[in-house]
């Protein structure tokens, strides 16, 4: 199925419950069961508490156990990553924005990459291109395992956290192996990538890959067909097609509603248009599909990684515009130019040509676009992430509506909120 | 800001192809692509709601994105069409047609003395948190918005981080100052 044939029915429709959002300070929310008569209390999840993962605090309005309306209280681990993006030159952006969604920092950096490229008219090798899509493909495994342990360790499969976080440590061990560190890689950068593949990758990858879909076998055999773990989730947290477009969600939640958008497929950026994947669909919408529909792309990520591994150029890993890329190491000893260019563009960057541009990558949470805003100066002079978590986050009011709070933390679960990212 | 668009705009809406000048769609001002592709129109606040109206009608289905711009040190020339007047913000509107698979920017000038602009939430429902954000970040108010308070900073605070004039690392650790007295 395609995109255009995916819907016509309309989103101007849509039948949100707007009494689900708690549109209120906490100082009035306080008076929330003043009346004798009223049982509502209001309750506060968070910001620390185990399965908010991270530092999201839930204001829920609950009668008895159920939830009746809900607000997500955001902001705790703001530190102005936009701002400080302004301070930054486009070779310093990247440390800034992988920082963002640290689960899956090399998303950040790709968009911000792709964003900065597009203003310069630059256009990166096809080692690069291919490097770049190797190691976001790994990148979205070590993700969705995050997700699969956490999602597991709230409904109480604590095993599961332990094996989820067993393989993301070899897919991160990968990683570490390529690009230096596990986290904040800082390695995909305008003009391409920081380093060459090491030597031996493909056997690593291999190795990486081979090792998986046993795991994946284990994981169906301990969660997916289990019936505790189905009567967990299934149903719990659905989101119809309308609904998940009307509040701009993106990504496995609304893959789950059934909608088939998938950035990689229907707008292909890197070389997403010569590798084979499928695009994994849900049917209901409920917290159950978006847990099968990460699993499953872990299994269509491996396929890329395969085609990657025997595609893979040779070439060039950087584009060799000397206004963008600095002099190889080896010739600052024996050129004081090549020194001076190292330099300057170390110190001062480069100059990017005004204008703005729009760029979107498919994060393992949606689309995540940069927005760069540019003067002509070596600094952007407005860098905005539109970041999936944030804006997913406002569905949480909508699957929790009418639910008993046990499902609250299936549900906050499910949509898979990566706070570095909402804060920002 | 009234809910009635004025006169002179929708008369400029009315005369679909003007003869010199810009061309419009949807009374919106047809700015230049930039390098990345997607179609760029003008809209005034007053005549916003009526183009989005009319570009959701035509397919634009999602809003995938609501931020703004502070130009108050912009040091290049700013590449608008003559019939709009720059302000100091522009909020910067991104939407996508899933059946087309395009998407299109929104721009509106809003100005530094009363920087409002009617709010989308009536049009996609998800326009909410971006639009507290702007808030937050700009002090650009959104008519008509259900929840026009703070997100990112706590409630109480003073000024609006992403404006030019707010200068980087001039705040005191919150807490430490809290100590303090």
């Amino acid at each position: 199925m395609t995109a255009v044939e995916m819907r016509r029915p309309s989103v101007y429709e849509r039948d949100l419950d707007a009494s689900a959002v708690l549109r209120m300070s906490e100082a009035q929310a306080t008076h929330i069961g003043d009346d004798e008569n009223d049982d509502r209390v209001i309750m506060n999840m968070g910001p620390s508490h185990p399965s908010t993962h991270g530092v999201l605090r839930l204001m829920l309005e609950m009668d008895g156990e159920t939830v009746l309306r809900s607000k997500p209280v955001v902001g705790y681990l703001h530190t102005g990553m936009e701002k400080t993006g302004e301070e930054l030159s486009y070779v310093q952006g990247c440390t800034n924005v992988t920082r963002m969604d640290y689960a899956a920092p090399l998303f950040s950096e790709l968009a911000f990459s792709l964003t900065t490229e597009s203003l310069l008219g630059v256009e990166v090798p096809p080692r690069a291109t291919w490097i770049r899509m190797l190691l976001c493909e790994l990148n979205r495994i070590t993700s969705h395992l995050l997700f699969m342990a956490t999602n597991g360790m709230d409904l109480g499969a604590v095993s599961m956290m332990i094996y989820g976080w067993r393989e993301r440590e070899e897919g991160l061990r990968l990683l570490e192996k390529i690009t230096g560190l596990r986290m904040n890689h800082n390695f995909i950068r305008p003009g391409g990538v920081a380093a060459d593949l090491p030597d031996g990758w493909v056997e690593d990858v291999i190795g990486f890959i081979d090792l998986l879909p046993p795991r994946l076998e284990e994981y169906d055999t301990l969660m997916t067909g289990q019936p505790i773990w189905r009567e967990r989730l299934q149903g719990v947290g659905t989101i119809t097609p309308d609904e998940a477009i009307a509040l701009s969600a993106t990504g496995p939640l609304l893959r789950s509603a059934g909608v088939p958008w998938d950035l990689r497929r229907d707008t292909p950026y890197l070389a997403y248009d010569q590798v084979e994947f499928d695009v994994v669909v849900g049917t209901y919408g409920d917290s159950f599909d978006r847990y099968a529909i990460r699993l499953n792309e872990i299994r269509e990520s491996i396929r890329i990684i395969e085609q990657c591994v025997d595609k893979m150029p040779v070439g060039d890993y950087r584009v060799q515009d000397r206004k963008v890329t600095p002099p190889p190491r080896a010739r600052l000893d024996e050129s004081m130019e090549a020194l001076i260019h190292h330099f300057k563009i170390f110190t001062e960057g480069f100059q990017v040509p005004a204008g703005e541009a729009y760029t979107a990558v498919e994060s393992p949470r949606g689309e995540l676009g940069c927005f760069i805003v540019s003067d002509g100066g070596p600094k952007p002079y407005r860098m905005r992430i539109r970041p999936p978590s944030y804006i997913n986050l406002q569905t949480l009011a909508h699957l929790m509506h009418g639910r008993l709070i046990a499902d609250a933390v299936a549900i906050i679960s499910s949509v898979d909120p990566i706070m570095g990212e909402v804060d920002r | 800001m009234s809910d009635t668009p004025d006169p002179a705009a929708s008369d400029d809406a009315a005369a679909e192809p003007v003869a010199a000048g810009t061309p419009t769609r949807h009374g919106a001002f047809v700015g230049t692509e930039q390098g990345d592709g997607i179609e760029v129109l003008h809209a005034g606040a007053d005549t916003l709601i009526q183009v989005v109206t009319a570009l959701r009608d035509e397919g634009y289905g999602m809003l995938l994105d609501l931020t703004a711009v502070d130009y108050l040190t912009f040091a290049a020339p700013r590449s608008l069409p003559p019939e709009i007047e720059a302000g100091r913000f522009e909020v910067v509107i991104h939407l996508l047609s899933h059946r087309d698979r395009t998407r299109l920017r929104i721009k509106v000038q809003v100005d530094s003395a009363d920087p409002v602009v009617p709010s989308l939430f009536d049009l996609y429902p998800g326009s909410e948190n971006m639009e507290r954000e702007v808030f937050d970040m700009f002090g650009i108010r959104f008519a008509q918005h259900p929840d026009m308070t703070r997100i990112l900073m706590p409630e109480d605070w003073v000024g609006h981080p992403l404006r030019k004039d707010y200068a980087v690392g001039r705040i005191p650790v919150q807490f430490k100052a809290g100590a303090e007295q």
